[in-house]
């Protein structure tokens, strides 16, 4: 009898303690994520900006609009170019700190010169681009100083330039750290005895190393296209008038409070979002085939 | 791999290099031009030095609520980070033994970091709106900031338990430590260097948090919202004393973290096995 109680408590205790976190993510994540399901079929009107229903029409105005489309389609492409910069970039700095830096102080220190922006605001990371893209900024001064060009050059700021370069400025890191700790698990004597059979570098890289990251790759991958695809303010600060996107949209609607609308946009926005990354993984995954 | 540097290094080690302009190259120009002169504009030249837009930081300034949005968003991003940290150890010493609904709520985690914000914030509002309740800093800014740190907290005690031994326990447990005791003289100060690292996420990821709180801040804003505000309006430096202001606070915060991690890991070394020192 004593033992049966105690292996209850045994059992109770690990629930105890997951208790709270359960319970914020419930109030906090799967309520609220589960409610913008349901008033994406609400009816709104300007004095009651949630009346409960169950209609179509939000889905019908957004599916309907062409617009809606080629907003989609610009998102789709400012992420897959954001994706593949930061996939190249993070992958060629994780492979230089993982095998280039022989002494590991100096590899943690350089990795932590890599992840310190991360704990710094993304707003001001963002808005500091401003001085040195803008027309009277300060590579236009260069270039203009330099006599490169002889009048500003107009696309730095308030492009999809601008919006691809702030995308890798702040999320190189989310591939950076989840390759650079794929690397890291990777077994020397595999190198070495590639190496010893007559394997070159560039085919250690692709044959050894790139599908072993593979692991790193996908996880960073995951993060940098929920980031992109979720983002209004990087698009919105460098994008300026020019780019279209999503994000920017919602944000947009919500501030005419037209939750509805705006909820039924963030539903079709987080199912594109869940295919891409899916789309993206099977690219991964077909290169581990070839 | 001890044979001599080739070519290739040499080529990574400038990459390398340009990318790390490439990240801090941005805030630098934005902390210098902080210090522009009273007459200095938003870009380059510089017109003189001053710590004028500093003073103009702590007098009134006549759109937004700088010093308000300041405290609240350091008391915020305090409450969470306690929160993160108890909630995540927790969490983590649950996932030590099995329990019911443990994958789902893994995988719930998981979803909570990378379902885009916007969805997350609009829910929470909406949530609000339907209830009737009003929106707060410390109430709904909160739990959507916990939205975003718990998941990384609950990640790093993955990690921290991973490679943690269950012998010590066992040793204690066999030396007839209760439960709470083992946990308390034990595990804690075992990984407490990794809380120190959840910690630090949970204060800085909710002090410089966005997207998850636009919805949400109700009347008084948080920071990040009131700096985003006046992106939109200001067109004085006064926006750059701000960023440094900021950026300043949350090096301030990453540095104690290290530093008390590497002031730890020192204690140990020096110190060593305190083995039959408790007898």
């Amino acid at each position: 009898m004593t033992a049966l109680r105690q292996t209850a408590v045994t059992k109770a205790v690990p629930l105890l303690q997951a208790l709270p976190l359960a319970a914020i993510l419930i109030a906090f994540f799967v309520g609220p994520v589960l409610l913008v399901v349901a008033v994406s079929f609400f009816d709104y009107q300007t004095w009651d900006i949630l009346i409960p229903d169950f209609i179509l029409y939000n889905y019908e105005i957004l599916l309907g609009s062409e617009t809606t489309y080629r907003t989609y389609l610009n998102t789709a492409k400012l992420c897959l170019l954001a994706w593949f910069f930061t996939l190249t970039i993070g992958f060629t700095i994780a492979y230089f700190l993982a095998f280039h830096v022989r002494s590991v102080p100096l590899q943690i220190g350089l990795f932590l010169l890599c992840t310190i922006p991360f704990w710094t605001s993304n707003i001001i990371r963002t808005i500091s681009w401003i001085p040195l893209l803008g027309r009277e900024g300060l590579v236009n001064q260069g270039l203009m100083g330099v006599g490169i060009v002889s009048e500003p050059v107009e696309w730095l700021l308030y492009s999809e330039f601008a919006v691809i370069l702030g995308y890798v400025h702040l999320y190189t890191l989310f591939m950076i750290v989840p390759i650079f700790n794929s690397m890291l698990r990777i077994d020397r004597a595999v190198i070495e005895a590639a190496r010893d059979a007559g394997a070159s570098g560039f085919q250690i890289l692709r044959h050894i190393l790139l599908p072993l990251s593979k692991p790193g790759m996908a996880i960073g991958t995951i993060f940098v296209v929920a980031l992109v695809m979720g983002d209004f303010f990087t698009v919105d600060v460098l994008g300026g008038a020019k780019v279209a996107s999503v994000g920017k949209t919602i944000v947009n609607e919500l501030g005419y409070l037209q939750y509805p609308p705006a909820a039924a946009n963030a539903v079709v926005l987080t199912i594109v979002t869940i295919l891409l990354i899916v789309a993206l993984m099977r690219i991964v995954n077909i290169r581990k085939e070839l | 791999m001890g044979e001599q540097r080739g070519p290739t290094f040499y080529i990574l080690a400038a990459f390398f290099g340009m990318f790390v302009i490439f990240l801090y190259g941005p805030i630098i120009t934005i902390v210098i031009l902080s210090f522009q002169g009273p007459q200095g504009n938003l870009v380059f030249p510089m017109n003189g030095f001053s710590l004028h837009w500093f003073r103009e930081l702590f007098t009134d300034q006549p759109i937004g609520d700088i010093h308000g949005a300041f405290g609240r968003s350091i008391r915020l991003a305090l409450m969470v980070m306690v929160l993160t940290v108890l909630v995540s150890v927790l969490a983590g010493l649950a996932y030590r033994r099995r329990f019911i609904g443990a994958t789902a709520l893994f995988y719930t985690a998981v979803a909570s970091l990378i379902m885009p914000s916007i969805v997350i914030s609009i829910g929470i509002g909406a949530g609000y709106e339907l209830l009737g309740w009003t929106r707060t800093w410390y109430g709904s800014t909160l739990g959507a900031h916990l939205t975003w740190t718990l998941p990384f907290g609950l990640l790093i005690m993955f990690a921290v338990f991973n490679r943690f031994s269950p012998a010590y326990e066992e040793a204690a447990r066999d030396q007839g430590a209760t439960g709470w005791q083992t946990i308390r003289h034990v595990v804690l100060p075992i990984i407490a260097p990794s809380l120190i690292g959840v910690a630090l996420f949970g204060f800085t990821l909710s002090f410089d948090e966005l997207a998850r709180s636009s919805q949400v801040t109700g009347d008084l804003n948080t920071m990040p919202k009131e700096l985003q505000a006046l992106q939109t309006n200001t067109v004085t430096p006064v926006i750059y004393a701000l960023g440094t202001l900021t950026t300043l606070i949350s090096m301030a915060v990453i540095a104690t973290c290290v530093s008390t991690v590497l002031i730890m890991r020192a204690r140990r070394r020096r110190h060593g096995s305190d083995a039959g020192q408790g007898v």
